[in-house]
């Protein structure tokens, strides 16, 4: 067994939980059933603005998730094609996905949204959540790009070469032996990204796109109560990551068991 | 082409040896063809002025010690490394051509690596059968079904559907060996199939190239197996720095090697 299992570093985000975490009082589930408890426990004692705000806030969570699942899905493909520029052997190619990653990667996502709402906007004549997803994608694609590369750059270089030698072509090769092994290895950071992007989807409020952060703000504007209308929408977003980074572990798990 | 003749090589005397070949109009051309080849790696130079014929049926093993050019020489043949000057034939196909479809040689001559290099993603049987079946469109049944016979070969019929990392060294060369032939090659490269191998395990790797040496598969073997080298090999090729030293049987090389350098290496191994 000459080759070690390839490990890339997990970018920084909410926890993803070890696997075989089995104790009553992880982390994970003191915040998890904590935040779906008081979600149902507030409205029940307190039924004054938390029972309103309740029925105010799905149609917000709805929009987050379109925002956010439109985003994800587009930056996947631009950080595919991006991590693809990075590693290609064409000067040109390489060269514009490189500075592609390191002029998104220099521009806060609120710049970057604001670019492409306002400044773009108004010459394509954008909408709202297009725009958003666009911005979104296009600075998510970036860091995704970055993750791609990673991930195909830690399978060792012999599996290009059997694949080459077999007498496969370079995208076959990618496609059949290179790109199954990194989706693997890049779940996690993926899934990180994606739990990333759920969170920083709330920066949207400010283009006028009635999100979950947006709505929350709208009700508490409204009858100021803005105590109880932040946690709840605090609490709304907790367990909805919490959750999605549960999901991503049990998937890695999965993967890992059925190969290697 | 500059017709060179080097005379460490010696006379061409596989040429009359036809009773392994088949007789084709091919066995009148060498299988692989090596000639002039050079390859710089930035300042060094790991091949100069490689000359080797290696004939339809023949089981050539190179030796030589580490960084003597062996596994680039090995990898130049399907053009993994690119020679830096010289010309290389697999059959007719000129392998140095820039103009050849680098991967109809590919198919034709199967390469076995030191580290194993199956595709950890996929089963035996699915390390098997994916070349066949994306590069020879061959039909998953029918690839499927080579493959179980392929395996049956080296003895592992019952790990068809084994992850690599559930398979042992010995085994994985074994599959890696079986994955080669599906492709129907020509000749086969092994580049030290055995040495990341634990020693209870060269064995059975060196059984199934045995076999195939038997079978008259037209083989270059870079390893230091001298068992192996007495019980199949034709010629026995020591290379130091980049050069062909000393050509000749595993008798002539071992018993009485001509240059002091291969004295002195055979000295260490054998």
């Amino acid at each position: 067994m000459a080759e070690g299992k390839p490990k890339i570093e997990v970018t920084d985000s909410t926890l993803i939980p070890e696997r075989g975490e089995g104790t009553i009082f992880s982390a994970w589930k003191i915040s998890f059933f904590g935040a779906l408890l008081l979600i149902i426990l507030l409205p029940l004692l307190m039924p004054d603005p938390y029972w309103d705000i309740l029925k105010f806030v799905p149609d917000g969570v709805l929009v987050t998730f379109e925002v956010t699942l439109l985003s994800i899905s587009l930056a996947l493909v631009i950080g595919l094609l991006t991590g693809l520029g990075q590693i290609s052997r064409i000067t040109f190619v390489n060269r514009l996905a490189t500075v592609y990653v390191e002029v998104i990667r220099g521009i806060p996502l609120l710049v970057q949204l604001f670019y492409i709402y306002f400044a773009l906007g108004k010459i394509l004549r954008l909408q709202g959540i297009p725009a958003a997803v666009i911005a979104m994608a296009v600075c998510y694609g970036a860091y995704m790009g970055e993750i791609f590369r990673a991930g195909i750059q830690a399978i060792p270089k012999g599996q290009m070469e059997a694949a080459l030698a077999l007498g496969m072509s370079r995208a076959q090769a990618l496609w059949r032996v290179i790109l199954p092994q990194t989706i693997k290895i890049i779940l996690p950071p993926i899934g990180n990204e994606f739990i990333a992007l759920l969170k920083d989807s709330s920066l949207v409020s400010i283009l006028a796109i009635a999100d979950l952060l947006r709505r929350g703000r709208e009700y508490a504007s409204t009858t100021f109560r803005y105590f109880e209308s932040y946690t709840m929408v605090a609490l709304v977003y907790l367990v909805m990551t919490l959750f999605l980074s549960r999901l991503v572990g049990i998937m890695e798990e999965h993967l890992h068991r059925k190969g290697r | 082409m500059e017709k060179r003749t080097d005379p460490t090589l010696g006379p061409p005397h596989q040429f009359l040896d036809t009773s392994k070949s088949p007789a084709s109009p091919t066995n009148r051309t060498p299988r692989v063809r090596i000639r002039g080849v050079s390859k710089n790696f930035g300042s060094v130079q790991a091949l100069r002025n490689v000359n080797l014929d290696v004939w339809p049926g023949e089981v050539v093993l190179i030796i030589g010690p580490s960084g003597s050019g062996k596994s680039t020489l090995l990898r130049c043949i399907n053009r993994l490394e690119r020679p830096s000057s010289g010309e290389i034939w697999v059959d007719d196909d000129c392998v140095t051509d820039p103009r050849t479809d680098i991967r109809k040689i590919r198919e034709e001559a199967g390469m076995v690596f030191q580290s194993f290099n199956l595709f950890n993603h996929l089963t035996a049987l699915e390390n098997i059968t994916l070349a066949p079946q994306i590069v020879k469109k061959i039909p998953r049944e029918e690839a499927e079904r080579k493959a179980r016979a392929l395996l049956a070969r080296v003895g592992l019929q019952d790990k068809e559907s084994a992850y690599p990392s559930q398979l042992s060294g010995g085994q994985q060369q074994r599959v890696a060996i079986a994955r080669a032939l599906a492709m129907e090659p020509k000749v086969m490269l092994f580049d030290e199939p055995t040495s990341a191998l634990d020693p209870e395990m060269i064995k059975e790797v060196l059984d199934v190239m045995l076999a195939l040496a038997k079978e008259g598969m037209t083989m270059i073997v870079v390893s230091h197996e001298m068992g192996f080298a007495r019980a199949a090999a034709d010629n026995v090729v020591f290379m130091d720095r980049g050069e062909i030293i000393e050509m000749g049987t595993p008798e002539e090389l071992f018993s009485a090697p001509k240059e002091e350098r291969t004295r002195r290496f055979l000295q260490h191994i054998l």
